[in-house]
């Protein structure tokens, strides 16, 4: 199937100050933002100053696309995570930076069930990790409900990857649909050392991170630390919901964790998450979805808190937006709110839709539930809005075509 | 025999009637697969469920059965279901 493409300019509606010129900053790249929302998917290409924003979209006008990554190995292979309320889960792979479209010959699905058994399908493909740099064509998925797939081919066929699909303890992990939120139970923030294609990471909304040393054959968990709501067990790794793990380019030891339960931080090769949400301000609190990190500086990370209270309104937090820095990872935190609406705004920002891309200084950019992308070229000092009145934004990510 | 492909699923037919062959639903919608690559995964899952908003009518009939038999006059209807917001 080939998706829809309209070009049209679209320019800054805010105003965030000029960056300043860096010696480290390699002026010839060019910034691309993959936005998926709710009802498409649009491109995003920025001048060198990343000031003006070109729109290329929609892509895929009326499908729930949940993830579109670029290779960063190639430079022009996209991958976007699709499906329709009605239609099954597919994958649409562009090599023309979404010029055209072709859909996956064999998107991910589970093994058929034994006769008698009731069998899980696919509902949506939620996340895509490219492979290791040594492994070119390799890709990983993670599904709704939770499930880990593979594809060697640049994302043409996909296979369950790992034992851990058709495990009974992994399974029992998972829980049931029963036990996952509206939008259904999601693997998600798989992470591939970029030292070892063998060392991965995975983590499950709900049913806690995960840990592999040897490619996948096996799996370990990476819970302890992790608070779990109140009244619960934490020793029972069904109750843990980490929402977003990352880990440091420049640090492959240090990961950083948004949970259901708190931010946190782990420095391998210890085993024990530190709750370093703590340092935010009360009022604000430290739940939240996405989590960014600093591509050259471990100790860097932003996050984006939402109000977690009661019935978990899933708003900033008393309608007053703000991302929070930490620069020393996670003794203190910085409010940064400049150019973004100071009240009377009612959305945040989903697990997947605030990424930062490799400049110098680094663009930070996010997507709200209310469809408006933003984005920042001096690490959050500063916001301005890139388009509005965009379908619920899933997933945003800042990358560099070739 | 003549199926109907809903508007969804047209970017893969490119039309609203196409010819099939199979003595069951399912080994229509085989054939649909063989001629439309990736179309049979959209409206059946790997279970081999139909997905929970797609419908089947043959001849105006519905049917839950990818078993069911058929002739080949008869006339297979594919639709997503209507009801909600």
């Amino acid at each position: 199937m080939a998706g829809s493409s309209k070009e049209s300019a679209a320019r800054t509606a805010g105003r965030p100050p000029r960056a300043e010129r860096s010696t480290r900053s390699r002026p010839a790249q060019r910034v691309v933002v993959l936005v998926a929302t709710r009802k498409g998917a649009w491109l995003y290409h920025g001048d060198a100053q990343r000031k003006t924003w070109r729109a290329d979209g929609p892509h895929f006008l009326g499908h729930i696309v949940s993830h579109l990554v670029l290779d960063p190995r190639d430079g022009r292979t996209l991958l976007a995570a699709a499906k329709t309320g009605h239609l099954g889960p597919t994958i649409f792979r562009s090599t023309n930076l979404g010029r055209t479209w072709k859909e996956a010959a064999r998107p991910p699905a589970f093994a058929k069930a034994p006769q008698g058994q009731p069998g899980r399908a696919v509902d949506h493909t939620f996340w895509l990790t490219p492979g290791h740099a040594s492994e070119p064509g390799v890709w990983y998925a993670g599904t709704s409900p939770q499930g880990l797939f593979r594809s060697t081919d640049g994302g043409l066929s996909w296979e369950p990857f790992s034992p851990i699909n058709e495990d009974p303890q992994y399974r029992e992990w998972m829980g049931s649909v029963q036990d996952g939120t509206p939008d259904g139970p999601k693997l998600h923030s798989i992470l591939v050392d970029p030292r070892d294609p063998a060392h991965l990471y995975f983590a499950m909304s709900s049913g806690g991170v995960h840990e592999s040393v040897d490619g996948g054959r096996s799996f370990a968990t990476l819970v302890k630390g992790l608070e779990v709501v109140e009244g619960f067990d934490a020793a029972t790794i069904t109750f843990h919901d980490p929402h977003c793990v990352r880990l440091c380019p420049s640090n492959p030891d240090r990961l950083y964790q948004q949970n259901h339960c708190g931010i946190y931080r782990l420095d391998r090769p210890s085993d024990e998450w530190v709750r370093i949400g703590r340092k935010m301000p009360k009022r604000v609190g430290d739940i939240g979805f996405p989590v960014v990190v600093h591509p050259r500086d471990a100790d860097t990370a932003w996050v984006f808190p939402m109000d977690g209270g009661n019935v978990w309104p899933r708003t900033s937090p008393q309608g007053m937006p703000a991302a929070y820095a930490t620069r020393n990872g996670g003794k203190t935190w910085q409010r940064l709110d400049a150019g973004l609406p100071t009240g009377q705004a009612w959305w945040t920002v989903k697990r997947q839709a605030m990424t930062a891309d490799a400049r110098d200084p680094l663009g930070l950019y996010f997507g709200t539930t209310s469809g408006e992308l933003w984005m920042s070229r001096d690490e959050g000092a500063r916001w301005g809005c890139i388009a509005r009145h965009l379908p619920e934004i899933y997933a945003v990510e800042a990358a560099e075509p070739a | 025999m003549r199926v109907l492909i809903p508007t969804p699923l047209r970017s893969y037919t490119a039309r609203s009637w196409v010819d099939a062959t199979g003595s069951t639903i399912g080994a229509v919608l085989d054939d649909l697969e063989r001629q439309y690559p990736g179309i049979r995964f959209r409206m059946i899952d790997e279970q081999d469920r139909m997905r929970p908003n797609m419908r089947f009518f043959v001849n105006g009939a519905a049917t839950f059965d990818l078993a069911q038999p058929l002739r080949p006059t008869d006339e297979l209807q594919i639709v997503q279901a209507l009801s909600g917001g």
